[in-house]
């Protein structure tokens, strides 16, 4: 019997020939995150198990805001210190942990990584089994090691051709409308046909991040040689792509054909409320906030998309366009190709990488009654800030035609 | 840890997120709250003023589906520190779960619990064998039991992540003692 990718990366790191789902297993970590030092350091323990696999940064308050959240990196920047950790990485020189550990090599096929933050389904686009650990994170910077339940494995077959004005987005937010926000729950989806394959990395990886919101333990794509392109100069260390097995067993299939999609935006509320933007543009659906950000989708293409819609142009009046790029690296590029001065040029503001915005923490939150459409990952009632604002979900071209228009639309009529 | 958990429900409908039972501009937004002080804002975008006036300690949540979807921070926290006895769901989250027993907190996937017992009604849990009873009705139903044994099994068990760890560290000459 064949096994799916998920089965093939947790039985070589238990050190078994084979596994099968609902079994546990102990497995070998490849790497973590450094976000539960200070729980290893109260339990007495005076070294992680491996300084140069352990990876931090801050990103949902930074910099600090208050005193306390000043007081918290203070101490996290002592810890990082204390156990030598090798890759931290300063405001600055950081951002979004997604980004910012991809970029520094963290993730390469057939790897196991369980680290902080819900998102961690992102590393997946590398063909790697990337997944939360949250509060036993530090079973792993202690130990090297962590429990997993094997899980059923289901593919998601993205047949047909992507029409050029949808990108990844369009795509997890279509799926997640038909298939809805838990039909991956305690499983491993693999994203796999010509669409996975048409996909850039930057797409592919807005699909793998949204993975944890269809309930996902895994988001996982093949690799290809678009992986490692990204991957030449960051991952150093030998890797092979790993793909499942013509038998293994999957507990289901699903087909999309995505000849005709067409922009999709998520309703507020859940991300499965995805309905074609063009059905919503009637219904004149003002906006008080554009947020272009989020470990989902800020990265180069999709600054240079908004920065061709809003080329010589000006966000509307009553809005406010808020950018934040993935990471400090992205945020230089984007500055180099003039995506950035084409937006400032747009009325629009540029804020340094940060996770604040997209999960109601600071730098853009919402207050009562205000509606945001964002690129980011998450629209549940209050999520932005106030529990009476509303906000939508979908692609940074529509974020950027909705800024220009003041309302959401279509933004096929801009490109 | 006790085993058999009887109280009054309280219900909630599919998919509460973590982002409600612990709002981010609130929560995280402010790292110098306590525990306690987190828990007081647990709810309050969806069931204002539950946590402040309404839910006591020993008191049981019966959820739908994908309970704790979203974000991994540990919505557990604050329903620990309401005192609130055990969870049952259609269906909870693989992140909120597996917080739920790193907390110590019995979290059990109940399908079929939305039709089984009404808002205020009192259930008795097994939270080892997963059996459920509904003191009003005497009806009975069976929520997932942990498989004897495995991880998750046993940190529940040892009451949670933390004693589970202290333990390990020991035992495995990390710490000495």
């Amino acid at each position: 019997m064949g096994m799916t990718i998920a089965e093939k990366v947790l039985a070589a790191h238990a050190g078994a020939s084979s596994v099968k789902p609902g079994q546990y297993v102990w497995c070998k970590v490849d790497a973590t995150s450094g976000h539960r030092l200070a729980d290893l350091e109260d339990l007495g323990v005076d070294k992680v198990w491996d300084k140069d696999k352990v990876f931090m940064v801050d990103d949902h308050q930074a910099p600090p805001p208050t005193i306390a959240a000043a007081n918290k990196v203070q101490n996290l920047r002592r810890l990082i210190k204390k156990y030598d950790i090798t890759n931290f990485f300063e405001y600055g020189r950081g951002g979004i942990l997604h980004q910012v550990f991809a970029e520094n090599g963290m993730y390469a096929p057939g790897e196991l990584i369980a680290q902080c933050d819900s998102h961690s389904t992102a590393g997946g686009v590398f063909n790697a089994c990337v997944t939360n650990a949250n509060l036993d994170a530090v079973h792993v910077l202690a130990f090297g090691e962590l429990w997993f339940r094997v899980p059923e494995s289901v593919r998601v077959v993205l047949n047909g051709t992507l029409p050029g004005w949808c990108v990844g987005k369009d795509v997890i937010l279509k799926v997640a409308s038909e298939l809805g926000t838990d039909f991956g729950l305690y499983k491993s989806v693999e994203y796999v046909g010509p669409v996975a394959s048409q996909m850039t990395i930057a797409q592919r990886w807005t699909v793998s991040n949204m993975g944890v919101e269809v309930g996902a333990k895994f988001a996982l794509f093949e690799g290809d040689e678009k992986t490692d392109a990204f991957l030449e100069g960051r991952v150093d260390r030998p890797y092979e792509h790993v793909r499942g097995d013509d038998d293994a067993s999957y507990a289901a299939e699903y087909e999309f054909d995505l000849s005709d999609l067409t922009p999709m935006v998520a309703r507020p509320g859940d991300p499965g409320n995805g309905v074609p933007v063009e059905g919503v543009q009637g219904e004149k659906v003002k906006i008080n906030q554009a947020f272009l950000g989020s470990c989902t989708n800020a990265r180069l293409e999709d600054l240079e998309v908004a920065a061709k819609i809003l080329d010589g142009k000006k966000v509307h009046p009553d809005v406010r366009m808020l950018v934040s790029p993935s990471s400090q690296a992205v945020f230089g590029e984007a500055l180099k190709a003039g995506y950035l001065e084409t937006l400032l040029n747009a009325g629009a503001l540029v804020e340094h990488s940060t996770c604040g915005p997209c999960y109601g923490g600071h730098l853009g939150v919402l207050g009562d009654g205000e509606t945001c459409i964002s690129s980011s990952n998450r629209n549940f009632k209050g999520r932005m800030g106030s529990p009476l604002s509303h906000v939508w979900l979908a692609s940074p071209a529509t974020v950027a035609a909705s800024a220009l228009a003041g309302e959401i639309v279509d933004p096929r009529e801009f490109l | 840890m006790e085993t058999i958990r009887t109280g009054k429900v309280w219900k909630f409908g599919d998919r509460i997120s973590t982002d409600f039972m612990m709002p981010g501009h609130r929560v995280l937004a402010n790292p110098d709250l306590t525990v306690e002080e987190a828990a007081k804002f647990c709810m309050e975008a969806n069931r204002p003023g539950w946590a402040e006036n309404e839910v006591l300690p020993g008191d049981i949540i019966v959820a739908g589906i994908n309970f704790g979807c979203g974000s991994s921070r540990n919505g557990s926290q604050s329903l620990n520190a309401l005192g609130i006895a055990v969870v049952l769901a259609e269906s909870v989250s693989r992140i909120h779960l597996r917080n739920a027993v790193n907390t110590g907190l019995p979290t059990l996937v109940a399908p079929g619990i939305t039709n089984f017992v009404d808002e205020g009604q009192r259930l008795e849990v097994n939270i080892v064998t997963g059996a459920i009873k509904n003191l009003n009705t005497n009806d009975l139903l069976q929520a997932e039991a942990w498989e004897e044994g495995s991880p998750p099994y046993d940190i529940l068990m040892a009451g949670g992540l933390d004693a589970y760890m202290r333990a390990k560290v020991r035992e495995r000459g990390l710490v000495a003692g």
